[in-house]
Order: structure tokens, then C-alpha cells, then sequence
């Protein structure tokens, strides 16, 4: 921090949120809501920035009512492995209704129930964003946009604040603070799956460089059904899909949640497969169309009608952004084992709530909006006890790559294309499906000794703090992430929730435990158990 | 990807340059912004909604560009099409509030 130009911003304040999804607002609105005076940084905009903004998004919101609470909670129990856990599902289930509330209250235009009383179980984004960012402004929060966090600073203490990048201020952005809310989402690799490509799991790195874990990691292979012209990954309404060969006969047994395989193992053998929404009874598409609004963009605008026409579709990653996996929360704060590090949204692990599988949707909703609360409570009242002590800390950088402010002299500063190799290099050992959809302990051994290099090529290599500096520090997120994500499966084992493994295709019931991940150059796995029994929870319609 | 920034419609207001999560706009002194980096854009169209004026048009392939002509996109609707149907700009209702979404729930379990 010493090379400070004239354009570099320095802050000082109680809780730094990074990320200005729904996870980081909710956050930032909960903590300075708690007294707590908040910066929140966005390497976008807080408002259009990620995946929820530009999709709508169904909620799990579930009036507390014992009968239809037992039947949400069972919903996705059994998909995700028995590895939820009640009491987080009840804490999240009540936090979301109260949230979903206070949305009413706060203005979001609800449609109508029959009775004339807003129905709150789902979010159109862009609306949903936009209320968001006016309310964390309202509540004094100060909002850096486009201003990506480089690392974290920290101290014997904990962590203490962090560094970033002003992408069109110019120049740096440091906040100190007592407490940083990690906000920044899952990781989907730039697979342009809507909204996602500012979702690197740079959180992850972050918070591995912290000394913080991850949880689930093993639950990152998210494939989401697209139209192969489209980045729209809106997959709800392919259940109304048939799916069909060049010639029109019918692929058996393709759908869109179980029957997902069939189309990956076509898409293998290089065969096309069409899609057509030809099983939607005709009085719907009315309702269809206004439900998903950006689902019928691509096609409006090819000319195509999805309801008549057969079009070509393709699998694109989604990785842990519909996966369960992220940083590992130890408390209903949200809280990692470093102090002054919390985790929200799905930079967070959601195991707790949907096991190793998720929909997305409603759930990762939910959990976004309760995390982030969670965490932002969390983070003021650990501020409060902090008290003085906070003046007086010395911070250093955490990034485990050389960051610089010069690229004068510095001959192995990287250069954009070879940042767009390594890149590549990442994609190449996570988009096949037969790698990461489909795992093997052969194919996964081998995709880590490429991504070992390549963690070890990215480690030698100095970024500087600008635009460039950034992609670069995304990478290197990405090639950890993907490390995590392979180390973890190799150690489960058997197949449970979306985690798939060829060579062992069926659940060992003595594999039913958490694997927490940590570590950047020798990644370790732990086994963690998981805090309760199996609950006898039916599967209900929630 | 984005395709087009209307020479003609385009009022210098910048919002797409603030909005655009991938930063894909920069402003122009005394001018109108321009799309600075097409191939960062994610084909997110959040840029279409925030714009008053309907200058932007995004086309749905995420991956390859291609030529547009302003004057189809305008007489096919298209231009301004995605925010009207989510009902943002002055005496538009939001589509989140639409009777549909409720009948649609009723109808299914959306």
C-alpha cells in the first residue's frame, strides 16, 4: 500500500461486503441495520451484477405452518443426500418468510392472490435488484461499483479488510474494516450461463487464502439446459420439453432434472439433441410467457416459437453457482474459522439446507436472502466487541500471487493473452462432461496433475493491480476452485446428490458425512460429520 | 452479445456504462459511449432495461457476433422490446406484479 497514487481510495469502516448480489445487499442491509457503518464493493454494478439480477426466481417461502414446513423441508431431502440439516432448514425457512415480508412492505410489486394479498413466492431480478440497491443506499451504506477485491488484509487478529481494483475510477480502492461479509457467488468458469460470468469464485480464493475452508465442493458439476444459440439458462420450463434426434424420432429417457445424463451422453457421442416445449398444454403459454420473461428472449428474437419448434440445445456449467459447494460456515452467523470472515449466498456452502443438490431457484433464493442477513447481524455484533482494538491494527495483503501496482520492470507481469490460455486451460478440465459431469477416479487424477501445473505456473507469476490484473486474479481463482471442486470428489467415494462417479454409480450409506476442503498448494479433505440423523422427511410439493 | 449502441437514439446519459456488470461501455468525453469490449459482454441484456431510450439491442448468441441492422431490429419491435415486456419506463406496469404470475402459480407449481 505504500505506492499510493493520487487517484487510490482509502476507507475506513466497521463491515466491508463484497459482492452486491442478493446475498452481499441483504448483508450490508442487515449490518448497518445492527449500527454497523458498511462499505459494499461490486466488481460490477450492485443491482444488475450476477445471476439473479437478470433471471426471475421462485422462493422458498413457506408460511409457518408445521404440516406444509415438513413437506418444504422434505422437497429436496432426499435428492441432496440426506446431507441437509432441520435446523438450518427451519432457520432459513423463517428468516426468508420474514425477509419475503418485509419485500411486501418495502415496496417489490407482488402479483395478487385471489384474496387481493401480494403472493410472495417468487422474484423477478432485475425488479427484485433494483429495490435492493435503492434500500442499501437508503440505509447509508456506501456502494463501490466496479471496484473488484483483489484480497483480503488481515492481521494476527483476523481478517481486517481488503484491496481492490477501481475498474473505471482508476487506480485502487482499500477498505479497512472490522469485519468483511465474502458475498461474490459460486464459480461457473465464464461459461456465459446468464449472469454468471462475473462469478469466478474469487471468494473462494479469498477466503482459502485466509486460512478458511470449503464445504461440498464435490457438489459443483451444475450443467444447465440452454439453447445452443442462447446464454439463457433458465431450465424450469424444459419439464415441459420432449427432446429429439436430427430426425425426429425421441431421445428416451432425456428430461430436464434426472434425464439430464441422456442429453450430456448424446452430446458426447456428437449427437445433436432438439428440444421443443411441445408437452405445454396450449391455455398456459399465455402465462408461461409473462412467467419468464427472458426465457422466450432468444427465441423471439431468432423468430423461433420453443412451443412449435423444435430447436438445439446444449448443456451449459453452471458449476457450484446451481451447485451446494462453497466456503464452510461454522455458526448460524455465518462465521468461517477465521475471525472476521463471514460467508454468504452461494459463495457459502448451501449443503445445509438442499444437501449436495440444488435446482437453484428457490432454495439458493432463500439461502441467499437469509445467509445474507445472517451473516450482516453476525458481522456488526462481532464489530461491537471488537470496540478499539480496531484502530490501531497493521494489515498485510493476503494474495498468495505476487500483485503489483507497476507493470514497469516487472518482465513477468502477465499479458492478457497468455491470462485467455490459462483460462482456456481451466475450461478444458471442467466444461466436458465427461470429466466433471460424469467423474471418474482415472479422469480426475489426470485433470489434476494438468491443474496442479497450472496452479504452480499461476503462483510464479506477478498481476498488477488493474483490469488485467484482475482476469488474472480470476484465473487463478478458477484453477483453485477447479482443485478443490477434484481433490474433493476423488475422496467421495460413491454417487450422492449431483456428485456423479462412474466407477462407483450407487450411494454408500457410510459415506453420509461433509468433506471440508482447505488449502492452497497441498489441498487436504476432512470428513466432517454431519449433525444429525437422517429425518424421516417425506418428499413433499414445496 | 451486444450489438448496437444507436448513434441516433442515444442521449449520453451513460447508464449502460454504470450498469453494465462486465463493463463492457466506456464513456466518451463530449460524446456518446461506445462499446469498448464486445466480447466481455454476457449476454445478460441488463443494458436494454436500463436505457431510456431503447438505443441498445443485444443479440441472443452469446458467443459469436454478428451484424445488425438498426432499421429491421426497429420495425421488427425489437428494439425496446425486452423492456416493455418487463414493463419498465414511464406508464408501464412491472411484469412482477402481472395477474399472470399468480394464475401461472395456481396453474402449476412455479
Amino acid at each position: 500500500m505504500s505506492a499510493q497514487q493520487w487517484n487510490d481510495l482509502v476507507l475506513d469502516t466497521d463491515v466491508l461486503v463484497i459482492g452486491g448480489g442478493p446475498a452481499g445487499t441483504w448483508a450490508a442491509l442487515t449490518a448497518a441495520g445492527n449500527g454497523a457503518q458498511v462499505v459494499l464493493v461490486d466488481k460490477g454494478y450492485c443491482g444488475s451484477s450476477g445471476a439473479t439480477a437478470p433471471s426471475g426466481t421462485g422462493v422458498w417461502y413457506v408460511k409457518p405452518d408445521e404440516k406444509l414446513r415438513e413437506e418444504a423441508k422434505g422437497s429436496r431431502y432426499t435428492l441432496g443426500g440426506h446431507l441437509a440439516e432441520s435446523r438450518w432448514m427451519d432457520q432459513v425457512l423463517d428468516r426468508t418468510y420474514e425477509n419475503m415480508n418485509k419485500l411486501a412492505a418495502w415496496g417489490y410489486p407482488f402479483p395478487l392472490d385471489d384474496s387481493g394479498s401480494p403472493y410472495k413466492r417468487g422474484l423477478q431480478g432485475p425488479e427484485y435488484m433494483k429495490l435492493m440497491r435503492k434500500l442499501v443506499q437508503k440505509a447509508g451504506v456506501k456502494i463501490l461499483d466496479h471496484s473488484p477485491a483483489v484480497e483480503l488484509l488481515a492481521d494476527e487478529h483476523g481478517v481486517g479488510g481488503a484491496t481492490g481494483v477501481r475498474l473505471q475510477a482508476g487506480g485502487t480502492w482499500t477498505v479497512r474494516a472490522g469485519a468483511v461479509i465474502i458475498a461474490t457467488g459460486g464459480c461457473a468458469f465464464l461459461s456465459k450461463a446468464l449472469g454468471t460470468n462475473v462469478l469466478t469464485g474469487d471468494g473462494y480464493l479469498f477466503a482459502a487464502e485466509a486460512g478458511a475452508e470449503l464445504s461440498g465442493m464435490e457438489f459443483s458439476n451444475a450443467y444447465a439446459i440452454s439453447p445452443t444459440f442462447s446464454s439463457v439458462t433458465k431450465t424450469a420450463y424444459y419439464r415441459y420439453a420432449s427432446f429429439y434426434y436430427e430426425d425426429g424420432t425421441i431421445v428416451e429417457g432425456a428430461g430436464s432434472t434426472r434425464g439430464r445424463s441422456v442429453i450430456a451422453r448424446n452430446l458426447l457421442q456428437g449427437r445433436q439433441v432438439y428440444a421443443r416445449l411441445d408437452q405445454a398444454p396450449e391455455d398456459i403459454h399465455h402465462l408461461l410467457r409473462v412467467g419468464q420473461t427472458n426465457f422466450f428472449l432468444p427465441f423471439d428474437r431468432l423468430g423461433i416459437n420453443p412451443f412449435t419448434d423444435k430447436f438445439p440445445v446444449t448443456l451449459r456449467l453452471e458449476g457450484t453457482v446451481r451447485g451446494t459447494g462453497g466456503i464452510h460456515v461454522i455458526d448460524e452467523n455465518c462465521s468461517t474459522i477465521v475471525p472476521g470472515l463471514y460467508a454468504a449466498g452461494d459463495a457459502a456452502t448451501r449443503e445445509f439446507i438442499c444437501g449436495g443438490f440444488t435446482g437453484g431457484g428457490s432454495h439458493n433464493a432463500a439461502w441467499a436472502m437469509s445467509s445474507g442477513s445472517f451473516a450482516g447481524g453476525g458481522a456488526a455484533n462481532y464489530v461491537k466487541k471488537l470496540g478499539e482494538r480496531n484502530e490501531t491494527r497493521r494489515l498485510r495483503g493476503l494474495s498468495s500471487t505476487t500483485l503489483t501496482h507497476r507493470k514497469t520492470g516487472v518482465p513477468e507481469a502477465l499479458t492478457a493473452s497468455r491470462t485467455q490460455e490459462r483460462i482456456e486451460a481451466v475450461k478444458d478440465e471442467v466444461t466436458p462432461y465427461d470429466r466433471n459431469l460424469f467423474r471418474t477416479d482415472e479422469g480426475l487424477a489426470q485433470s489434476l496433475g494438468r491443474l496442479d501445473d497450472l496452479w504452480q505456473d499461476i503462483r510464479g507469476s506477478v498481476s498488477t493491480r488493474d483490469a488485467e490484473g484482475v482476469k488474472a486474479r480470476e484465473t487463478a481463482a478458477m484453477a483453485a476452485t477447479a482443485r478443490w471442486m477434484y481433490r474433493t470428489a476423488q475422496e467421495r467415494t460413491e454417487t450422492r446428490g449431483m456428485h456423479k462417479r462412474e466407477d462407483y454409480p450407487k450411494m454408500d450409506a457410510s459415506q453420509r458425512y461433509r468433506l471440508v476442503t482447505g488449502g492452497l498448494d497441498d489441498i487436504r479433505v476432512r470428513k466432517v460429520e454431519v449433525a444429525e440423523p437422517i429425518a424421516a422427511l417425506k418428499e413433499g410439493a414445496h | 452479445m451486444i450489438e448496437l449502441l444507436s448513434q441516433e437514439k442515444c442521449i449520453s446519459c451513460n447508464q449502460c456504462v454504470n450498469v453494465c456488470p462486465t463493463n463492457v461501455f466506456e464513456k466518451v468525453v463530449d460524446g456518446i459511449p461506445v462499446i469498448a469490449r464486445q466480447s466481455d459482454c454476457q449476454t445478460c441484456f441488463m443494458c436494454e432495461l436500463y436505457c431510456p431510450v431503447d438505443a441498445l439491442y443485444v443479440a441472443p448468441d452469446s458467443e459469436a457476433s454478428l451484424s445488425v441492422s438498426e432499421e429491421e431490429l426497429e420495425s421488427s419491435g425489437l428494439l425496446g422490446g425486452y423492456r416493455e415486456k418487463v414493463g419498465w419506463g414511464p406508464g408501464r406496469t412491472p411484469v412482477s406484479k402481472h395477474e399472470y404470475m399468480y394464475q401461472l402459480a395456481v396453474r402449476t407449481s412455479f
